[in-house]
Protein backbone atom coordinates (compact mmCIF):
# COMPACT_ATOMS: atom_id res chain seq x y z
CA UNK A 1 0.00 0.00 0.00
CA UNK A 2 1.33 3.38 -1.01
CA UNK A 3 2.32 5.80 1.78
CA UNK A 4 2.20 9.60 1.92
CA UNK A 5 6.03 9.71 2.09
CA UNK A 6 6.28 7.72 -1.15
CA UNK A 7 3.82 10.06 -2.81
CA UNK A 8 5.72 13.17 -1.68
CA UNK A 9 9.03 11.83 -2.97
CA UNK A 10 7.44 10.80 -6.29
CA UNK A 11 5.84 14.22 -6.72
CA UNK A 12 9.26 15.78 -6.14
CA UNK A 13 10.26 14.21 -9.48
CA UNK A 14 7.65 16.19 -11.43
CA UNK A 15 9.23 19.25 -13.04
CA UNK A 16 7.37 22.51 -13.40
CA UNK A 17 6.13 22.39 -17.01
CA UNK A 18 7.41 25.90 -17.78
CA UNK A 19 10.50 26.12 -15.58
CA UNK A 20 11.66 22.48 -15.57
CA UNK A 21 14.69 23.12 -13.32
CA UNK A 22 12.37 23.19 -10.34
CA UNK A 23 9.97 20.46 -9.14
CA UNK A 24 6.37 21.02 -8.12
CA UNK A 25 7.39 20.20 -4.54
CA UNK A 26 10.21 22.79 -4.61
CA UNK A 27 7.75 25.29 -6.04
CA UNK A 28 5.61 24.73 -2.94
CA UNK A 29 2.38 24.22 -4.86
CA UNK A 30 1.54 20.84 -3.31
CA UNK A 31 -0.50 21.80 -0.28
CA UNK A 32 -1.28 18.37 1.09
CA UNK A 33 -1.17 14.66 0.39
CA UNK A 34 -3.73 12.47 2.09
CA UNK A 35 -3.66 8.68 1.67
CA UNK A 36 -6.57 6.49 2.70
CA UNK A 37 -7.04 2.87 1.58
CA UNK A 38 -5.06 3.40 -1.62
CA UNK A 39 -6.97 6.55 -2.49
CA UNK A 40 -4.58 9.51 -2.73
CA UNK A 41 -5.95 13.01 -2.45
CA UNK A 42 -3.50 15.70 -3.54
CA UNK A 43 -4.40 19.35 -3.04
CA UNK A 44 -2.48 21.77 -5.13
CA UNK A 45 -2.53 25.52 -5.56
CA UNK A 46 -1.93 27.27 -8.86
CA UNK A 47 0.85 29.86 -8.95
CA UNK A 48 -1.18 32.26 -11.08
CA UNK A 49 -4.83 31.50 -11.87
CA UNK A 50 -4.13 32.24 -15.51
CA UNK A 51 -1.31 29.71 -15.62
CA UNK A 52 -1.71 27.71 -18.84
CA UNK A 53 0.20 24.82 -17.27
CA UNK A 54 -2.54 24.17 -14.72
CA UNK A 55 -4.09 21.25 -16.60
CA UNK A 56 -0.69 19.80 -17.45
CA UNK A 57 0.32 19.88 -13.78
CA UNK A 58 -2.93 18.27 -12.72
CA UNK A 59 -2.47 15.45 -15.25
CA UNK A 60 1.17 14.93 -14.24
CA UNK A 61 0.13 14.61 -10.59
CA UNK A 62 -2.60 12.10 -11.45
CA UNK A 63 -0.25 10.02 -13.57
CA UNK A 64 2.44 9.97 -10.89
CA UNK A 65 0.00 8.79 -8.23
CA UNK A 66 -1.37 6.14 -10.58
CA UNK A 67 2.18 4.88 -11.28
CA UNK A 68 2.54 4.21 -7.54
CA UNK A 69 -0.66 2.18 -7.64
CA UNK A 70 -2.79 4.78 -5.90
CA UNK A 71 -6.17 6.07 -7.00
CA UNK A 72 -5.61 9.78 -7.62
CA UNK A 73 -7.91 12.58 -6.64
CA UNK A 74 -6.30 15.91 -7.46
CA UNK A 75 -8.04 19.06 -6.22
CA UNK A 76 -7.10 22.53 -7.42
CA UNK A 77 -7.36 24.99 -4.53
CA UNK A 78 -7.94 28.51 -5.86
CA UNK A 79 -7.32 30.59 -2.76
CA UNK A 80 -4.53 32.71 -1.34
CA UNK A 81 -2.77 29.83 0.46
CA UNK A 82 0.15 29.73 -2.01
CA UNK A 83 2.67 32.48 -2.07
CA UNK A 84 6.13 32.70 -3.64
CA UNK A 85 7.42 32.49 -0.04
CA UNK A 86 6.55 28.76 -0.25
CA UNK A 87 9.27 28.11 -2.81
CA UNK A 88 11.86 26.04 -0.89
CA UNK A 89 15.42 27.37 -0.34
CA UNK A 90 16.66 24.62 -2.68
CA UNK A 91 14.08 25.70 -5.23
CA UNK A 92 15.19 29.33 -5.03
CA UNK A 93 18.79 28.29 -5.63
CA UNK A 94 17.78 26.20 -8.66
CA UNK A 95 15.87 29.16 -10.07
CA UNK A 96 18.88 31.43 -9.65
CA UNK A 97 21.23 28.93 -11.31
CA UNK A 98 18.87 28.74 -14.29
CA UNK A 99 18.88 32.54 -14.70
CA UNK A 100 15.63 33.41 -12.93
CA UNK A 101 15.97 35.88 -10.08
CA UNK A 102 14.01 34.37 -7.17
CA UNK A 103 11.04 36.39 -5.85
CA UNK A 104 11.35 39.02 -3.14
CA UNK A 105 9.52 38.16 0.12
CA UNK A 106 5.79 38.83 0.25
CA UNK A 107 4.63 41.80 2.27
CA UNK A 108 1.35 42.29 4.10
CA UNK A 109 -0.10 44.37 1.29
CA UNK A 110 0.03 43.60 -2.42
CA UNK A 111 3.18 44.97 -4.11
CA UNK A 112 3.24 48.40 -5.72
CA UNK A 113 5.06 49.68 -8.77
CA UNK A 114 7.47 51.77 -6.73
CA UNK A 115 8.74 48.64 -4.94
CA UNK A 116 9.27 46.80 -8.20
CA UNK A 117 11.23 49.74 -9.52
CA UNK A 118 13.15 50.72 -6.39
CA UNK A 119 13.79 47.54 -4.38
CA UNK A 120 17.08 45.70 -4.79
CA UNK A 121 16.68 42.95 -7.35
CA UNK A 122 19.93 41.10 -7.85
CA UNK A 123 21.06 39.86 -11.27
CA UNK A 124 21.12 36.04 -11.25
CA UNK A 125 24.14 36.01 -13.61
CA UNK A 126 26.64 38.47 -12.09
CA UNK A 127 25.07 39.33 -8.72
CA UNK A 128 24.93 43.06 -9.44
CA UNK A 129 22.19 45.07 -7.81
CA UNK A 130 22.32 47.64 -10.63
CA UNK A 131 19.24 46.29 -12.36
CA UNK A 132 16.09 47.94 -13.64
CA UNK A 133 12.57 46.96 -14.55
CA UNK A 134 12.03 46.49 -18.27
CA UNK A 135 8.52 45.05 -18.29
CA UNK A 136 6.17 44.03 -15.48
CA UNK A 137 5.10 41.18 -17.74
CA UNK A 138 7.16 38.39 -19.27
CA UNK A 139 6.76 35.14 -21.17
CA UNK A 140 4.51 33.65 -18.47
CA UNK A 141 2.25 35.38 -15.91
CA UNK A 142 4.67 34.61 -13.05
CA UNK A 143 7.67 36.48 -14.48
CA UNK A 144 8.79 40.09 -15.03
CA UNK A 145 11.65 41.22 -17.27
CA UNK A 146 14.61 43.14 -15.84
CA UNK A 147 17.89 44.38 -17.29
CA UNK A 148 21.26 44.24 -15.56
CA UNK A 149 23.46 47.29 -16.09
CA UNK A 150 26.39 45.35 -14.57
CA UNK A 151 26.67 42.58 -17.14
CA UNK A 152 24.33 44.14 -19.73
CA UNK A 153 22.05 41.18 -19.80
CA UNK A 154 18.27 40.93 -19.59
CA UNK A 155 16.96 38.43 -17.05
CA UNK A 156 13.65 37.19 -15.70
CA UNK A 157 12.42 37.96 -12.21
CA UNK A 158 9.92 35.67 -10.51
CA UNK A 159 7.03 37.91 -9.41
CA UNK A 160 6.19 38.07 -5.72
CA UNK A 161 2.76 36.65 -5.03
CA UNK B 1 -22.05 33.30 -1.23
CA UNK B 2 -23.02 36.30 -3.30
CA UNK B 3 -23.43 34.36 -6.55
CA UNK B 4 -24.65 37.27 -8.61
CA UNK B 5 -21.60 39.40 -7.76
CA UNK B 6 -19.26 36.51 -8.49
CA UNK B 7 -20.93 35.81 -11.83
CA UNK B 8 -20.66 39.49 -12.78
CA UNK B 9 -16.96 39.44 -11.91
CA UNK B 10 -16.37 36.24 -13.89
CA UNK B 11 -18.22 37.54 -16.96
CA UNK B 12 -16.38 40.87 -16.81
CA UNK B 13 -13.01 39.14 -16.62
CA UNK B 14 -13.83 36.68 -19.42
CA UNK B 15 -15.04 39.33 -21.84
CA UNK B 16 -12.34 41.86 -20.96
CA UNK B 17 -9.70 39.13 -21.30
CA UNK B 18 -11.07 38.43 -24.76
CA UNK B 19 -10.92 42.11 -25.67
CA UNK B 20 -7.38 42.62 -24.31
CA UNK B 21 -6.16 39.64 -26.30
CA UNK B 22 -7.16 41.50 -29.46
CA UNK B 23 -3.96 43.56 -28.99
CA UNK B 24 -1.76 40.47 -29.20
CA UNK B 25 0.58 41.00 -32.12
CA UNK B 26 -0.57 44.53 -32.97
CA UNK B 27 0.09 46.62 -29.84
CA UNK B 28 2.09 49.83 -30.43
CA UNK B 29 5.22 48.27 -28.93
CA UNK B 30 6.55 44.81 -28.18
CA UNK B 31 6.42 45.31 -24.39
CA UNK B 32 2.70 46.00 -24.68
CA UNK B 33 2.14 42.94 -26.84
CA UNK B 34 3.60 40.92 -23.98
CA UNK B 35 1.76 42.90 -21.29
CA UNK B 36 -1.68 42.73 -22.91
CA UNK B 37 -1.33 39.05 -23.75
CA UNK B 38 -0.31 38.26 -20.18
CA UNK B 39 -3.07 40.39 -18.65
CA UNK B 40 -5.65 38.80 -20.97
CA UNK B 41 -4.51 35.31 -20.03
CA UNK B 42 -4.68 36.15 -16.36
CA UNK B 43 -8.13 37.75 -16.54
CA UNK B 44 -9.47 34.65 -18.25
CA UNK B 45 -7.82 32.56 -15.52
CA UNK B 46 -9.70 34.59 -12.92
CA UNK B 47 -12.93 34.01 -14.83
CA UNK B 48 -12.25 30.27 -14.94
CA UNK B 49 -11.62 30.07 -11.18
CA UNK B 50 -14.77 32.08 -10.42
CA UNK B 51 -16.92 29.92 -12.75
CA UNK B 52 -15.47 26.82 -11.09
CA UNK B 53 -16.39 28.14 -7.65
CA UNK B 54 -19.93 28.80 -8.90
CA UNK B 55 -20.43 25.31 -10.37
CA UNK B 56 -18.57 23.44 -7.59
CA UNK B 57 -15.42 21.27 -7.68
CA UNK B 58 -16.87 18.68 -10.07
CA UNK B 59 -18.98 21.07 -12.13
CA UNK B 60 -18.33 22.14 -15.72
CA UNK B 61 -16.92 25.69 -15.71
CA UNK B 62 -16.73 25.74 -19.53
CA UNK B 63 -20.47 25.13 -19.78
CA UNK B 64 -21.17 28.12 -17.57
CA UNK B 65 -18.68 30.24 -19.51
CA UNK B 66 -19.75 29.35 -23.05
CA UNK B 67 -23.16 27.68 -23.17
CA UNK B 68 -25.33 30.60 -22.13
CA UNK B 69 -27.46 32.75 -24.38
CA UNK B 70 -26.19 36.22 -25.10
CA UNK B 71 -28.77 37.89 -22.86
CA UNK B 72 -27.81 35.69 -19.90
CA UNK B 73 -24.32 37.18 -19.63
CA UNK B 74 -23.94 39.64 -16.75
CA UNK B 75 -20.88 41.56 -17.96
CA UNK B 76 -20.86 45.36 -17.83
CA UNK B 77 -20.99 47.31 -21.11
CA UNK B 78 -17.49 48.73 -20.37
CA UNK B 79 -15.78 45.40 -21.08
CA UNK B 80 -17.80 44.71 -24.22
CA UNK B 81 -16.53 47.67 -26.23
CA UNK B 82 -14.17 46.85 -29.05
CA UNK B 83 -11.62 49.62 -28.57
CA UNK B 84 -8.96 49.90 -31.21
CA UNK B 85 -7.70 53.31 -30.08
CA UNK B 86 -4.77 53.17 -27.66
CA UNK B 87 -5.93 56.13 -25.52
CA UNK B 88 -9.33 54.51 -24.97
CA UNK B 89 -7.74 51.11 -24.39
CA UNK B 90 -5.49 52.49 -21.65
CA UNK B 91 -8.35 54.57 -20.22
CA UNK B 92 -10.43 51.40 -19.92
CA UNK B 93 -7.54 49.46 -18.36
CA UNK B 94 -7.04 52.16 -15.72
CA UNK B 95 -10.74 52.65 -14.95
CA UNK B 96 -11.38 48.92 -14.88
CA UNK B 97 -8.50 48.12 -12.54
CA UNK B 98 -9.40 51.00 -10.22
CA UNK B 99 -13.00 49.79 -9.98
CA UNK B 100 -12.03 46.11 -9.83
CA UNK B 101 -9.82 46.69 -6.79
CA UNK B 102 -12.81 48.17 -4.91
CA UNK B 103 -15.09 45.31 -5.89
CA UNK B 104 -12.56 42.62 -4.95
CA UNK B 105 -11.90 44.27 -1.56
CA UNK B 106 -15.65 44.11 -0.88
CA UNK B 107 -15.63 40.35 -1.64
CA UNK B 108 -12.77 39.51 0.73
CA UNK B 109 -15.01 38.89 3.73
CA UNK B 110 -17.32 36.55 1.83
CA UNK B 111 -17.08 33.12 3.55
CA UNK B 112 -17.03 31.23 0.24
CA UNK B 113 -15.46 33.63 -2.25
CA UNK B 114 -13.08 35.45 0.12
CA UNK B 115 -10.13 33.12 -0.52
CA UNK B 116 -10.45 33.47 -4.27
CA UNK B 117 -10.87 37.24 -3.96
CA UNK B 118 -7.62 37.48 -1.95
CA UNK B 119 -5.80 35.41 -4.58
CA UNK B 120 -7.16 37.48 -7.45
CA UNK B 121 -6.20 40.71 -5.66
CA UNK B 122 -2.55 39.60 -5.33
CA UNK B 123 -2.42 38.99 -9.07
CA UNK B 124 -4.34 42.09 -10.07
CA UNK B 125 -1.70 44.15 -8.23
CA UNK B 126 0.49 43.71 -11.32
CA UNK B 127 -2.32 44.79 -13.64
CA UNK B 128 -2.83 47.86 -11.46
CA UNK B 129 0.87 48.72 -11.64
CA UNK B 130 0.76 48.56 -15.41
CA UNK B 131 -2.40 50.67 -15.57
CA UNK B 132 -1.04 53.25 -13.13
CA UNK B 133 2.22 53.50 -15.05
CA UNK B 134 0.33 54.33 -18.24
CA UNK B 135 -2.13 56.63 -16.50
CA UNK B 136 0.76 58.64 -15.03
CA UNK B 137 2.37 58.87 -18.45
CA UNK B 138 -0.77 59.97 -20.31
CA UNK B 139 -2.84 61.84 -17.73
CA UNK B 140 -2.06 65.31 -19.12
CA UNK B 141 -2.67 64.39 -22.74
CA UNK B 142 -5.98 65.85 -24.03
CA UNK B 143 -6.70 62.75 -26.09
CA UNK B 144 -6.35 60.51 -23.06
CA UNK B 145 -8.42 62.79 -20.84
CA UNK B 146 -11.19 62.70 -23.40
CA UNK B 147 -11.01 58.90 -23.50
CA UNK B 148 -11.34 58.70 -19.69
CA UNK B 149 -14.31 61.07 -19.81
CA UNK B 150 -15.94 59.03 -22.61
CA UNK B 151 -15.67 55.82 -20.59
CA UNK B 152 -16.49 57.24 -17.18
CA UNK B 153 -20.27 56.48 -17.27
CA UNK B 154 -19.38 52.92 -18.28
CA UNK B 155 -16.84 52.58 -15.44
CA UNK B 156 -19.46 53.54 -12.84
CA UNK B 157 -21.68 50.77 -14.21
CA UNK B 158 -19.09 48.16 -13.17
CA UNK B 159 -19.85 48.65 -9.49
CA UNK B 160 -22.98 48.27 -7.42
CA UNK B 161 -24.32 51.69 -6.30
CA UNK B 162 -22.95 51.48 -2.73
CA UNK B 163 -19.37 51.09 -4.01
CA UNK B 164 -19.53 53.97 -6.49
CA UNK B 165 -18.63 56.81 -4.09
CA UNK B 166 -15.23 55.13 -3.51
CA UNK B 167 -14.58 55.01 -7.25
CA UNK B 168 -15.66 58.63 -7.68
CA UNK B 169 -13.22 59.67 -4.94
CA UNK B 170 -10.33 57.71 -6.46
CA UNK B 171 -10.86 58.80 -10.05
CA UNK B 172 -11.74 62.39 -9.16
CA UNK B 173 -14.47 62.91 -11.75
CA UNK B 174 -18.00 64.14 -10.98
CA UNK B 175 -20.84 61.66 -10.58
CA UNK B 176 -22.82 61.06 -13.78
CA UNK B 177 -25.56 58.61 -14.78
CA UNK B 178 -23.96 55.16 -14.98
CA UNK B 179 -24.33 52.91 -18.00
CA UNK B 180 -25.69 49.91 -16.14
CA UNK B 181 -25.35 46.18 -16.51
CA UNK B 182 -28.31 44.31 -17.91
CA UNK B 183 -28.53 45.38 -21.51
CA UNK B 184 -25.73 44.61 -23.91
CA UNK B 185 -23.99 46.54 -26.65
CA UNK B 186 -24.10 45.32 -30.23
CA UNK B 187 -20.39 44.66 -29.96
CA UNK B 188 -20.97 41.85 -27.47
CA UNK B 189 -23.21 40.02 -29.95
CA UNK B 190 -20.32 39.80 -32.40
CA UNK B 191 -17.89 38.67 -29.71
CA UNK B 192 -20.36 36.07 -28.34
CA UNK B 193 -20.82 34.65 -31.81
CA UNK B 194 -17.07 34.19 -32.22
CA UNK B 195 -16.46 33.00 -28.65
CA UNK B 196 -19.11 30.30 -28.59
CA UNK B 197 -18.95 29.18 -32.22
CA UNK B 198 -16.87 26.05 -31.70
CA UNK B 199 -19.01 24.74 -28.85
CA UNK B 200 -22.25 25.52 -30.66
CA UNK B 201 -21.10 23.73 -33.81
CA UNK B 202 -19.88 20.61 -31.99
CA UNK B 203 -22.11 17.54 -32.20
CA UNK B 204 -24.02 16.61 -29.04
CA UNK B 205 -21.97 14.47 -26.68
CA UNK B 206 -18.58 15.90 -27.73
CA UNK B 207 -15.83 15.61 -25.13
CA UNK B 208 -13.53 18.55 -24.42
Amino acid sequence: MVTAEQVWSALDEIPDPEIPVISLVDLGVIRSVDVQDGRVRVEFTPTFLGCPALEAMKRALEEKVAELGGVPEVAVISDDSWSTDKITPAGREKLREAGFAPPAPREATAPRLVQLQANVHRCPYCGSTETRLENIFGPTPCRSLRYCDGCRQPFEQFKTI
Amino acid sequence: MNEQTLLELADDELILGWRESEWTGIAPMLEEDVAFSSIAQNEIGHARAAYQLLVGEDGDADALAFDRKLEEYRCAPLVELRLMDWAHTIARRWLYETADEIRIAALKDDPDAGGLAAKIDREEAYHRMHAEMWNTRLKDEPRYRKAVADLWPYALGLLSPELRPTLIARVGLPEVDAIERGSHTGELAELWDEMTMVRRSAPAGSQW
